[in-house]
């Protein structure tokens, strides 16, 4: 057996804090007033996707700056409280810039700090200003002239609406990470599968930029990990939703005299759905612990599970829904197109599962 | 209260060690004190092998005697009685029947099986044959059981019979304590494709039970037996191993060996590791929600996850074997283990054919499906062709 095969199992605990179940039952309770189906419809068609004054409650809520400390203006909680939270609005596939500045670029600040990322986390918890991360360094093609930034940045989540655009830079060897005025930058939509998730091609030609780190690389990693495992929980949120909506179908739909659920055909389907959203709910909150602990090594195992395992559940789940609601699920009517291409768009996002496990195959010594 | 059944097992389990200390205690002795003091199953009551209290503080006991060197092995030698057996006879049984089977059982001293699957009445266990007719005192008892664990080596049977074949099937069982040395009792080893006989057919053929014997009144041998049956469910489901181990160990070992560079294998194997430490993490979460008073569906998969899992797993080593998969290295030696299922350290290619019988044992994994599709998810029922006419007039075969 190889050396590096963890025998020693970690720490795990899944118990919620009162605190934890109070944001669960806030955010479950606001989504299902600001976040059905109608208003999704409505947001997903336009550019920015998204609403001002619901992002004014958010910051109203605390839940726009969960794990920020106080000091900064933030609620002083933990990535486990990002996730409770995430998870509903995976239910209600609610559309707004939450991942992209309140889980991917607060991670990334809060990983660099200093004087200038600290101001930006406070304006940020107020929600005063929007911030998003170019978190896909491949498709990030920008260099540095002097203090000037050019070049190009694709897949940047909600790069249009973003205040500010925080760009990772090969520079001397090592990662910058800069902070560039959307004054500063050009942001064009791309034409996104998911509509519920903004996606910007993002250029800049001799931007000005604000420098918060030389030495950001791990900083990126660790915000890359933060950004899939928060989304994690927004995947079994959306997993959990579409069963949900395929029992109840089962149970409403008749056909043949009988309701279609009683078939096995579709009962066995919903129940092996069931077990795979109960294992994917494991993977996803344990992961999300990790994110609170110093534990690096955990944190590297809970997340690739969270995040390969997750990704294929809510595909499949989605994918399932569809067919369960036979012709009515093809329907641009009917949402489950949209669970649909959540499901897809989330599973790529931070890079398939393929080059997750590889890193996890690596550590276990595979 | 919770703080004093806290002090009240601590203060059991100090003076059980203390007195009896298991590393230099033979088994079975330990064993009948661990009875004594209350050890055995904590939630019974006190006389009973128990204290009372809540079945959590078991974990608590059984991690103290196995840090002190004791064994807990007879929970697994002798499985039907400890996990299934006892809460029956807690449940259903007579006083003197709990004063006079309980002890032995927990030491292992009596080894005991299960009679009700039959070669007629699998999956739908509740259309079984056996018959017991009365006859001043005394039932008289014919017919076939199979898939009966430990038959061969046990002294007690947990029996279903039909008592009445002209009401409709769940109505008309009857429950029974079988002495396996009654005369009449002919246990067969039944050899599976591993080659082994872990089962064994018992054919019954004008066996006499004393009407003493009986557990619960006639006609409700069903309710009875539904008390065995949740309790085999959960003990299959929660055997919670240390990551990495369990199956998916034999696998990463087949890898090691065979592996070679293959890149889409190599995934695979994550992917099936990945697989298992979320399923393992289901446990977990299952029962810490079990024991903070708040269980959910996360409690009710296992089952057919480890089920099926396991033989997804064990076909994929077999294959990175590539042509080792093709033998079996230390043959078909048709001999009969004195445990049962897949917790003996076996090799890839064992576990590869007994894994088969995963998702069949202890309920088929369609079986299980309905149940979650039904009782969890709350779909609706198969229409039943047999629910309200005579068990005679059933269609069988």
């Amino acid at each position: 057996m190889a050396e590096a095969q963890s025998t020693d199992t970690a720490v795990v605990d899944f118990s919620q804090s009162d605190e934890q179940q109070m944001l669960r039952d806030l955010a479950s309770k606001w989504l299902a007033d600001k976040s059905d189906s109608e208003r999704v419809r409505e947001l997903m068609q336009t550019d920015t996707g998204f609403d001002e004054a619901e992002w004014a409650e958010l910051a109203g809520m605390g839940l726009l700056a969960l794990p920020v400390p106080e000091e900064l203006g933030g609620a002083g909680m933990g990535w486990s409280e990002a996730g409770v939270v995430a998870e509903q609005m995976g239910r209600r596939l609610l559309c707004a810039p939450w991942l992209s500045s309140a889980v991917l670029a607060t991670a990334v600040l809060l990983e660099v700090r200093g004087d200038a990322a600290d101001e930006l986390l406070g304006a940020m918890a107020s929600g005063e200003r929007r911030a998003t991360l170019a978190h896909r360094t491949g498709d990030t093609d920008v260099a540095l002239d002097g203090e000037t930034l050019s070049g190009t940045a694709r897949f940047v989540l909600d790069g249009v609406s973003a205040d500010v655009l925080l760009v990772p830079v090969q520079a001397n060897g090592g990662t910058t990470l800069v902070a560039v005025d959307s004054s500063q930058a050009s942001a064009t939509p791309m034409p996104v599968l998911d509509l519920t998730r903004k996606q910007a091609e993002v250029s800049f030609d001799g931007a000005d930029v604000t420098v918060l780190s030389d030495d950001a690389g791990d900083a990126m990693g660790r915000a890359t990990t933060i950004g899939a495992v928060v989304l994690a929980n927004e995947q079994v949120g959306g997993a959990q939703e579409v069963l949900e909506m395929s029992v109840e179908y089962g149970r409403s739909r008749k056909q043949f005299g009988r309701a279609i659920g009683s078939y096995q055909a579709l009962k066995h389907r919903m129940a092996e759905t069931l077990k795979e959203v109960e294992a994917a709910k494991s993977a996803a909150y344990h992961a999300v612990r990790t994110l609170d602990t110093d534990d690096a090594e955990e944190t590297l195992i809970a997340s690739t599970i969270a995040v390969s395992y997750c990704g294929e559940v809510y595909e499949r789940a989605a994918g399932h829904n569809i067919q369960n609601h036979g012709g009515i699920g093809f329907t641009w009517e009917h949402d489950a197109h949209l669970y649909f291409k959540r499901a897809k768009s989330s599973k790529l996002l931070f890079g398939g599962g393929g080059a997750w496990r590889s890193r996890l195959a690596d550590h276990l010594g595979f | 209260m919770a703080g004093s059944d806290d002090a009240r097992v601590a203060e059991a389990l100090e003076k059980l060690l203390t007195d009896h200390p298991p590393a230099d205690t033979p088994r079975q002795e330990f064993w009948g004190a661990q009875f004594d003091a209350g050890l055995a199953w904590v939630q019974f009551p006190e006389g009973r092998g128990g204290l009372g209290v809540n079945p959590r503080h078991q974990a608590t006991v059984n991690e103290a005697i196995t840090d002190a060197g004791g064994s807990i092995i007879n929970r697994r030698n002798n499985v039907l009685g400890i996990g299934m057996g006892a809460p029956v006879l807690v449940t259903h049984a007579s006083e003197e029947h709990q004063d006079r089977l309980l002890r032995p059982m927990f030491t292992c001293e009596e080894i005991w099986c299960q009679l009700f699957s039959e070669p007629g009445a699998g999956s739908d266990l509740a259309g079984l044959a056996a018959s017991a007719v009365e006859e001043d005192g005394t039932w008289i008892v014919n017919g076939q059981k199979v898939w009966t664990t430990l038959a061969h080596i046990a002294k007690w049977g947990l029996l279903v019979t039909r008592t009445d074949p002209d009401v409709p099937k769940h109505a008309g069982m009857t429950y029974f304590l079988l002495d396996m040395e009654a005369d009449g009792v002919d246990v067969r080893p039944l050899y599976q494709i591993t080659g082994e006989a872990e089962f064994n057919e018992v054919y019954l053929d004008d066996v006499r039970i004393p009407d003493e014997h009986r557990i619960g009144e006639v006609g409700e041998g069903w309710s009875v037996a539904m008390t065995t049956l949740a309790n085999e469910r959960v003990a299959i489901g929660s055997n919670i191993p240390e990551r990495g181990d369990g199956m998916i160990r034999h696998a990463v070992q087949a890898w090691q060996e065979h592996g070679g560079d293959d890149p889409v294998a190599r995934d695979t194997l994550t992917k099936f590791w990945i697989e298992y430490e979320a399923m393992r993490l289901t446990s977990i979460r299952a029962n810490a929600n079990r024991k903070a008073g708040n269980p959910g569906p996360e409690g009710s998969t296992g089952k057919l996850h480890w089920a099926d899992l396991n033989k997804a797993v064990t076909e994929f080593g077999m294959d990175i074997q590539g042509g080792e998969g093709m033998l079996y290295p230390k043959g078909y030696e048709f001999s009969a283990p004195e445990a049962s299922g897949t917790a003996r350290d076996e090799s890839l290619e064992q576990l590869y054919l007994r894994a088969r019988a995963n998702s069949i044992e202890g309920g088929t994994s369609e079986i299980m499906k309905n149940i979650l599709g039904e009782r969890v998810l709350g779909l609706p029922g198969e229409p039943r062709v047999d629910k309200n006419i005579p068990w005679k007039d059933v269609p069988r075969g």
